[in-house]
Order: C-alpha cells, then sequence, then structure tokens
C-alpha cells in the first residue's frame, strides 16, 4: 500500500504547479459504451485549442494549455477528474455528461470556476439569477423539445391535435430532461405522448420497439446517446419504422450512430444546435494542428457531426476568454474573470465569419440572467452517405420552457437557500 | 522477534479475549487511529478527501456490511446497490422534509431504514439458498433502481430524477454540500467507520456472529444444535443492510453531491462491493478494508501514475487501469483464493515464526 501511495503522491506532484497559461480542462470519455460520441468531440474541443495556439501563439497573447482527463462518462471518475484538475487554475469545465454536469454544479459553484454545458445538463440553469457559474448557451434540451414540436407543428399544418408520438429514452437524467416539456406541449397541443425508457448502456431496446411496433405512434422522438443511437437506429430499419418520423435529439444524430445502418437509415432526422458542411476553419486546423502533429485524435474526425460541436463549444470558450481579456484588461485571466467573459458574450455572424466557421451558430448574447442563449436548433436529415440541412433555425417556444425553467430554478434556489445573483435591476 | 505472544502477559479474560492479542498489532492498530485523526485531517487536500480516503472510508462500509452477509453469513446478495439507493434516497428526503435534522441522525435512519428493507428481501432467505437466494437479491436490485426511477415522489419531482444533497451541518460545521471542508467531511466518514467496524468486529465475534457462522457453515446442524434460521439470517439482512444503507447515503450526501439512481446505485454497484469482499477476504473485518482499498484506491493510483507521472494518453492509461486492475483480480485469485486477508494472516504466521518461517 505504501508503495501506491507513492505513485499517487508522485502522479499528483507531478500534475505540478499552476502556471501563467490559460488552462482548459477536457473532461473527455474515449473509453467505454459512449466513447463513440465523446472522441470526435473531444477532438474538435482540442484541436480548435491547439489551432489558436499554433497560429495565433494563444488567446490575447497567453498560450492555452489543455489538461485532459478521461471521465469514461461515469461520475465518480468525473468528480476525480475534476478535483485533479481544478488546481491548475481551470478556467471552465466542459464535461459533456448532464450526469457530471449534476454533480459538479454545486462543486464548480462553491470554487468560482465556470461551468459551459453546452445544449446539455440542467436545464434550468439557464436561469442565471439562480446559478450564478454555470452556463448553457446557446440552446439546451427544453428548447430541443420544444422545437422538434414547432418543426412537427409546422408540417402538419399547425395542429398536432390526435397524434401520437413517443419519447424513446435514455434512462438517465440526461433523457429525463424534456419530459416536463414534451408533457406540457403534448397539454397544449393535443398530442399524446408516450414514454419508453431505455436502460444504460441502450443495447438492449427489443421491448421498446415491439411496443413501438404495436402502437404505431405517430412519430418517434429519441434523446439518445451512446451505443443507444446506433441500436435505435438498426430496431427501427428491422421495425420498418418509416424514418423520416424519427426524430433525434442533438445528442442522437451523429454520423457513427447511422454510419452502420448506411443507406437503410435514410431519411432520420435529428436536429443540430450548430451548422454542418466544409467551414474554412477545417482547412486551418488541417495545416496548423494536423500537419503539425498537434491532432487530439488520429484525425479523421475533422468536419463530422460531433468535432464541429466539440469547435463549437471551442470556440465560445475561446471568445469568452477574450471577452474576459478585454473586461479585466489582463491576458492572463483567472475563473472569476472568465465568468464575466462568459455573462458578456455576444456571438455575431460578423464575429463567426471572421473566425473562419460562417452561421455556425445562431447570434446570441448572454445576460446575468439569461445564461440559455437562444435556443435554436437546426433539423437535418441523413440521406444515406451524409447528414443534409433541412431547416435554418428553428425557435422554441419560450413561452412554454421559460416558465418551467423558473419554476424548477426556484425550487434549487429554495432547496439550497440561493439569493438573487442579478440583484434587482 | 517482537511480533509474539511471548512476553505479553494477559491477567484478565478480558485481556485475554482482546481483538488484538499481540502488542504488536495492538501498537499498529493504534498508530493507525492517530494517523486517521491526527495527522490526516490536518494535511488532507480537497483531491484527497474527495477522490481517494471519503470513497475508500464509505466503500469499507459498503464491504463491513456486505461481508457480514455474505461473508459470516453465507447468504448471497446481489442486491447491494438497491439498498445503497434506499439509503440515499431515505437521506435525499429526510434532508429535504426536516431542513434542521442533523447528519448523524439522517444517516442513521437512513440505515434503520435499509435494514427493514432488508429484512423484507431477506425473507426468502429462509426458504431459498445459494443461487437462488442470489437470484432473489438481484430482483432486490432490479425492483428498488426501478422504485426509485418511477416514483417522482422519491425525487421530490425534479425535472431530470436527479437528487442533490443541499448543506447540512453537524455541530455548526458543515459536512454536506459543496462548501464543507475537506477535513470535516473526511472525518465525519471516518467516525461512521471506526464506530461501525468496531461494532461489527465485536458482533461476529459475539454470539450472534457464531449463529451466523454456523448458519454458514452447515445450516441444517446449526438448527439441530439449537440456532434459530430466522432469527440468525433475519438479524444479518438487517445488519448488513443498516451498514449498506449507510454507506449509499454517505455516498449520496459527503460524497457525490448529487446522485441518480441508475447511474450511481445500479447493479456495477453489486458488484463492486461483491469483488471487494471476494478480493479482500471473506469473513474477515481486515478483508472489507484490504478489497475497498484495492478496488477503490488502486485504479485511482494507476491513472496518476500512468496519466501524470509517465504522461501517457489518459484513455491509454484507462485502459491499461482496466487490464492490470483485472490481471490483478485474477493473480490475487489464483494465488489466494481466500483473498488479501488470508495473505495478511499468512503473513503474520509467517512472522510470529520468524527468523525461522517454513
Amino acid at each position: 500500500m505504501k508503495k501506491l501511495a507513492t505513485f499517487a503522491v508522485a502522479g499528483v506532484m507531478a500534475a505540478g504547479p499552476a502556471l501563467a497559461d490559460l488552462v482548459i480542462p477536457d473532461l473527455h470519455y474515449r473509453t467505454g459504451p459512449y466513447a463513440a460520441g465523446g472522441i470526435p468531440f473531444s477532438d474538435g474541443y482540442q484541436d480548435y485549442f491547439n489551432l489558436l495556439n499554433a497560429r495565433d501563439g494563444g488567446i490575447g497573447g497567453e498560450t492555452v494549455r489543455i489538461v485532459s482527463c478521461e471521465t469514461a462518462y461515469n461520475t465518480e471518475r468525473g468528480v476525480e477528474c475534476y478535483e485533479s484538475t481544478k488546481g491548475e487554475g481551470a478556467l471552465v469545465y466542459q464535461p459533456l455528461s448532464t450526469g457530471i454536469t449534476y454533480q459538479l454544479i454545486p462543486r464548480a459553484t462553491a470554487d468560482g470556476i465556470p461551468l459551459h454545458t453546452m445544449g446539455y445538463g440542467r436545464t434550468s440553469a439557464a436561469n442565471g439569477d439562480v446559478f450564478s457559474h454555470v452556463f448553457n448557451y446557446p440552446a439546451n434540451y427544453w428548447d430541443a423539445a420544444s422545437v422538434i414540436i414547432n418543426q412537427l407543428l409546422e408540417e402538419n399544418g399547425g395542429s398536432l391535435e390526435g397524434k401520437t408520438i413517443t419519447l424513446l429514452y435514455h434512462n438517465s437524467a440526461y433523457g429525463r430532461e424534456p419530459i416536463r416539456t414534451l408533457e406540457t406541449l403534448s397539454e397544449m397541443h393535443g398530442f399524446e405522448l408516450s414514454q419508453l425508457a431505455v436502460d444504460h448502456p441502450g443495447q438492449e431496446q427489443g421491448n421498446q420497439w415491439l411496443t413501438i411496433r404495436r402502437e404505431r405512434p405517430d412519430y418517434v422522438v429519441m434523446w439518445g446517446w451512446g451505443v443507444m443511437n446506433q441500436v435505435a437506429v438498426q430496431e427501427a430499419i428491422n421495425t420498418r419504422f418509416p424514418m423520416e418520423n424519427f426524430i433525434g435529439n442533438w445528442w442522437a444524430g451523429a454520423d457513427h450512430d447511422v454510419a452502420q445502418a448506411g443507406a437503410d437509415a435514410a431519411g432520420y432526422r435529428a436536429l443540430n444546435m450548430n451548422r454542418l458542411g466544409d467551414m474554412p476553419v477545417f482547412d486551418e486546423i488541417r495545416t496548423h494542428v494536423h500537419e503539425a502533429g498537434l491532432a487530439a485524435g488520429d484525425g479523421t474526425n475533422v468536419g463530422s457531426v460531433l468535432y464541429t460541436r466539440g469547435m463549437y463549444a471551442a470556440m465560445l470558450a475561446a471568445e469568452a476568454i477574450r471577452t474576459a481579456q478585454e473586461i479585466h484588461g489582463v491576458a492572463a485571466i483567472t475563473p472569476a474573470m472568465m465568468r464575466d467573459g462568459m455573462e458578456a458574450l455576444e456571438i455575431t455572424n460578423a464575429r463567426m465569419e471572421e473566425l473562419g466557421m460562417p452561421m455556425i451558430g445562431p447570434e446570441f448574447a448572454v445576460s446575468c440572467e439569461d445564461h440559455g442563449g437562444t435556443g435554436m436548433a437546426i433539423m437535418t436529415q441523413w440521406n444515406g452517405t451524409e447528414w443534409v440541412t433541412l431547416t435554418d433555425f428553428i425557435a422554441p417556444d419560450d413561452s412554454v420552457t421559460q416558465p418551467l425553467i423558473e419554476e424548477d430554478s426556484a425550487q434549487f434556489a429554495a432547496e439550497n437557500n440561493i439569493s438573487s445573483q442579478c440583484g434587482e435591476s | 522477534m517482537f511480533y509474539r505472544e511471548a512476553g505479553d502477559f494477559k491477567t484478565s479474560y478480558a485481556a485475554d479475549n482482546q481483538t488484538f492479542p499481540i502488542a504488536f498489532d495492538r501498537y499498529r492498530y493504534y498508530i493507525v487511529l492517530l494517523i486517521g485523526l491526527g495527522v490526516i485531517p490536518f494535511v488532507i487536500t480537497d483531491y484527497w478527501a474527495n477522490a481517494i480516503l471519503i470513497p475508500f472510508l464509505i466503500y469499507a462500509i459498503a464491504a463491513i456490511g456486505l461481508n457480514i452477509l455474505t461473508g459470516y453469513c453465507g447468504q448471497v446478495s446481489l442486491g447491494t446497490g438497491g439498498f445503497m439507493a434506499v439509503g440515499a434516497f431515505t437521506s435525499y428526503k429526510l434532508m429535504t422534509a426536516f431542513p434542521g435534522l442533523d447528519m448523524v441522525t439522517i444517516t442513521l435512519l437512513s440505515g434503520a431504514m435499509t435494514a427493514m428493507v432488508g429484512v423484507a428481501f431477506g425473507l426468502p432467505s429462509l426458504r431459498i439458498k445459494g443461487f437462488y437466494l442470489a437470484v432473489a437479491t438481484l430482483a432486490a436490485q432490479f425492483f428498488l433502481v426501478w422504485l426509485f426511477n418511477k416514483v417522482p415522489w422519491f425525487y421530490n419531482y425534479s425535472a431530470s430524477g436527479q437528487i442533490s444533497a443541499p448543506e447540512r451541518t453537524l455541530f455548526g460545521i458543515a459536512v454536506t454540500g459543496p462548501n464543507a471542508e475537506a477535513w470535516a467531511k473526511y472525518l465525519f466518514c471516518f467516525a461512521f467507520v471506526f464506530v461501525l467496524a468496531w461494532i461489527a468486529r465485536n458482533l461476529t465475534r459475539g454470539s450472534i456472529g457464531r449463529q451466523w457462522m454456523a448458519i454458514r457453515d452447515m445450516d441444517i446442524a446449526a438448527e439441530i444444535i439449537g440456532v434459530n434460521p430466522l432469527k440468525a439470517k433475519l438479524t444479518a439482512f438487517a445488519v448488513s443492510s443498516f451498514y449498506v444503507g449507510i454507506s449509499g447515503a454517505l455516498l449520496f450526501t459527503v460524497y457525490l453531491g448529487a446522485a441518480e439512481v441508475g447511474e450511481a446505485y445500479g447493479i456495477i454497484k453489486s458488484f463492486l462491493v461483491l469483488f471487494m469482499i471476494i478480493i479482500g477476504g471473506l469473513g474477515s473485518i481486515f478483508g472489507a478494508f484490504a478489497g475497498a482499498a484495492f478496488m477503490v484506491i488502486l485504479p485511482v493510483a494507476l491513472r496518476n501514475f500512468f496519466a501524470g507521472s509517465l504522461g501517457w494518453d489518459p484513455a491509454l492509461a484507462t485502459h491499461f487501469e482496466f487490464v492490470i486492475v483485472g490481471a490483478l483480480i485474477m493473480f490475487f485469485l489464483i494465488v489466494e483464493p481466500h483473498g488479501l486477508a488470508r495473505l495478511w494472516s499468512l503473513a503474520k504466521e509467517k512472522l510470529r515464526l520468524w527468523p525461522f518461517p517454513h
């Protein structure tokens, strides 16, 4: 045991004292049943920071140092990763896991480190008046649910009266998030909602699809992640469910989810919070990062759905760092300054164009009260070989999601004695 | 040389019956306690507390609990994760319903609630044994997880089914929630481990422990010599579940702070605790600690060594960690099927014969 303890000590020592860099921890998962989604996201996230280091010498003259830690999508490991990296001056955490996010919300808030849970995590964290250090712009799960219903409304001439919609969800905090919104929407628009839970890791779905085959719902909406997506797509094909009526959220619409089924899965639709397709920034990443041997992964993921999203997340973090540097006038910012930067973040079309990723996301601005962004998303469709964009950014119904956010965050504030963070204004 | 009974004279029955009859063992035990109480709280950091020591202490409680049931009483249980969930959700409901309650009361009540649930699921053990009982407890595991998923009352109707531990105090010092200091959380868990291990050790040495072991070794013979199987088996389930419930409660309140039943208390957790007692040694309190250390500390140490000291890619380090921990488990079980506790006692035997061990 003594020897092990020395190893552990050596590990902590090797992690070293805080250097004067911009430290970005990357809590990735490149192992386990969710690795298929974790790898491209992490590649995109790290590659973009590496690009900034290689091309611009960092952000505002400060180099970015990425500290990576493997969580395997496991919450206990996530906690360990957080504790082992926070001491190095971590500026912002992006755990890419709703479960880990729930662990980190109180810890990060107490430690004064911002948390960016982009399109996942606790939806009501969009209320910055309660969640001072948590940001979930540009969109959240309740927006996603609302966007899907809005799109279906449009396709059905404005009414979903008498339609049946089945929610197929990962039986975890992640999958259960949209239920409340969908229930509210089902009362509002008169469609019938049924729920089918799929247990971790999601390979067993025979029963659920038998139910779908029997009940023949008009639409199946999926909140899936990891192997669950591939299995669901395959099961839908086997059940001969009309693929265009099968709609995934933005975590169920990556290349690897449908590539195996290939042409059979053509027609499957999924939301996306960022645009796809070739962008000038990818060429820059190829020249400055991959050809220089700095790639985070094997370099095959450039341009894939989740790679693009990881890069988008890194861009939002980098822009927040830049904003923080402008506000405080120093290059080596602290987590507290980073928080201010995230709260003052404004993303415009001109800026996205300038960064080589035109129109990658919607324009939005963050404020003290609103940490959630616009909540807009696009609908994409798998044509058998690649994802094609069907629509422009669709807006969610804020009149539905906003009261739910207020209600849930008020409950959290009451349970944890949180007073208003934004003052009276 | 100095590790032997010779020269250590006992003058009373109580002294003769003590847990550590050899002076050296006794001093070692006191030194461990002294380090645990007098040194670690002063030097502990957030990382050491939250990533290593607190999970180790909490899993040690669970392993002691399961060891009482499986190691001492011979009733195989795969429901540990489910029983831990009972402890966690009882804590959550108590913490949110009675904000003024202190954490010791909450944790003990969570244990008591789990004990009742454990007894209910232990009833089939009166009729079925071995693999069949394992299946019955497996049903408990799945039923309990399903229940806490299905009934929103348990998670106070939160949108995602997640439960989060609010800040609660003991003697005015926060022991749960994000603002709790590392030393406070550590000492809180340490106190529970110390008291529970002490009680477990003495229970298993007393008449009730002998009844459990009699049932384990041959239940028919035990019944013939006058052991009441109903009482013995159900007390084992009750005491074991009490421990497991406390460990599940602490896992949620002190360690994780937020939990989701399927992920934190799934079947994986049942297996993890079962592996701990198999590797540590069935029917040994020391084995529970050794097993918990093996399953909790070793992976973290390996990861820090590979990814930290050697600078490997974290994903590769994680893969190697699986390989090495798996290989070590096989190695230990082949070399010593009775677990680390047996290795430990063999080492002690040899020490006593030193310098001429045979």
